[in-house]
């Protein structure tokens, strides 16, 4: 069984089938919706979490907001797309 | 100090149900069915709710599915940008409703289950019920929705956890929670009847603690202990008037769905003011916000960010004044009724929930 916990550069992430991104004009914020839950995110996990459609691999995500934001956001995308991935919102195929 | 946006709404339809279910969160007095909020007033409070923060709805009750308008006010609440989930018993979820429920928009259904063993489950329901569960499961999970089984623990049950949360994964559900009993209202009314010995609390957790591994990444598992097992309190939703409320059948607006047996606290009422207002300005909320009401030894204590003194409801149920400890807390003298409490013999019958007069108008 592959373990949806780790994620390598190859690994194609997509949101939980039971979590949508939505944005909440209250808070002027991106959210993270879910059954019994809710994520209030910021513009860059917000521009993170919408390329986790399972086209897109870790390192691709990588590599597009890279060149987004012109910085290395190499380590930042991976430790929270990992945080995200531990808590099972986000899952690899 | 500006107030936090609540995230959460419980919006408590009705308190009528086909379920007689000795633990029910609704309070001793039942509201009857003429003192309902109307389609059009519910309505106004779910705009108000998601003009306010709110993000997740609870349409609960009761049985919510008893209001003929449910999917009306669940395409509304859809509409204003509110994720909705239909707490249900699963009773009078039948294939056109559900239909309708899925088209307009509704994404999460929880179906409440009381046992895998369905005569305990009927026992513990107080009246025929499996197949109607069985049959609603069926349906949520052909028809796609997000599926949550829910289940009440107690003595009656808890030696059967894992068989309860394969049966949930066999129901084809996305989730399960597992919440041991809370002593408030009905339930503390059977406590004697519902409490679960320490050795079974402790079977029941590392049981569950197996199954979240094994149903990783298929079916979510969570558990929630019985807190008179624990050393501290429960954090009650972040604290008091932080993140959640509660609307009752007819419109009075609760920081907690266990707030209404402290005698003493007034609610105001979404007939007369704005739920924005409510919110900032009601007494029932103010009154527990933030730590200030705090005594000792909750005053000085590190703790105090943490679970915030525990349950406001839970305090004055079991000493009188909601501004205590909450006696779960073992830094409190106050503990000793909670020591008390866990020693007191087990009863064996159930004293079910029924409106306190006549039968509820049909």
């Amino acid at each position: 069984m592959e373990d949806s916990r780790i994620l390598t550069a190859d690994s194609r992430p997509k949101l939980w089938r039971l979590a949508r991104l939505d944005f909440d004009p209250v808070r002027q914020r991106h959210v993270l919706l879910y059954p019994e839950g809710a994520v209030l995110l910021n513009d860059t996990g917000a521009a993170i979490l919408e390329l986790c459609n399972g086209t897109h691999s870790v390192g691709d995500i990588v590599a597009i907001l890279n060149e987004r934001y012109h910085a290395d956001v190499d380590a930042d995308v991976t430790e929270y797309l990992d945080i995200m991935a531990q808590r099972e919102l986000i899952r690899a195929d | 100090m500006p107030t936090d946006r609540p995230t959460t709404l419980l919006a408590e339809l009705t308190h009528r149900c086909p379920l007689h279910c000795p633990y029910c969160s609704n309070p001793l007095e039942l509201m009857r069915a003429e003192t309902e909020l109307t389609t059009d007033e519910w309505k106004r409070v779910f705009s108000e709710a998601r003009s306010l923060g709110v993000l997740q709805l609870g349409l609960s009750g009761g049985e919510p599915l008893l209001r003929k308008d449910l999917e009306d006010l669940a395409a509304h609440a859809r509409s204003v940008g509110l994720y909705s989930t239909l707490v249900t018993s699963g009773l009078g979820l039948t294939r056109s409703r559900a239909e309708r429920l899925k088209e307009i928009g509704l994404e999460h259904i929880q179906i409440s289950i009381q046992d895998s063993d369905p005569e305990v489950a009927e026992r513990i329901a107080g009246v025929r019920s499996v197949r109607h569960k069985q049959a609603a499961a069926q349906l949520v999970r052909e028809l796609g929705f997000a599926f949550t089984v829910n289940v009440v623990l107690h003595r009656a049950n808890l030696d059967r956890i894992e068989q309860i949360i394969d049966m949930a994964a066999d129901l084809g559900a996305d989730r399960i929670e597992l919440a041991n009993t809370q002593y408030y209202g009905w339930g503390l009314r059977n406590r004697a009847a519902l409490q679960p010995t320490r050795d079974q609390v402790e079977r029941s957790r590392e049981v569950a603690e197996r199954a979240i591994q094994r149903y990783r990444g298929r079916m979510q598992i969570t558990y929630v202990l019985p807190d008179y097992y624990e050393a501290f309190p429960k954090a009650c939703y972040g604290g008091w008037g932080k993140l959640y409320l509660v609307i009752a059948p007819n419109g009075s607006v609760l920081p907690c769905h266990g707030a209404t047996q402290i005698t003493g606290l007034s609610f105001d009422n979404i007939r007369q003011h704005s739920l924005d207002w409510i919110w900032q300005e009601s007494e029932a909320f103010r009154l527990f916000r933030g730590d200030s009401w705090m005594k000792e030894p909750c005053r000085s204590c590190p703790r105090k960010t943490v679970d915030f003194g525990g349950c406001r409801c839970q305090a004055f149920a079991l000493t009188g004044d909601a501004a205590n400890t909450d006696p779960v807390c073992t830094l409190t003298p106050l503990r000793q009724i909670i020591d008390q409490a866990l020693e007191e013999p087990a009863l064996p019958d159930y004293q079910y929930r029924y409106p306190s007069e006549a039968p509820l108008p049909v």
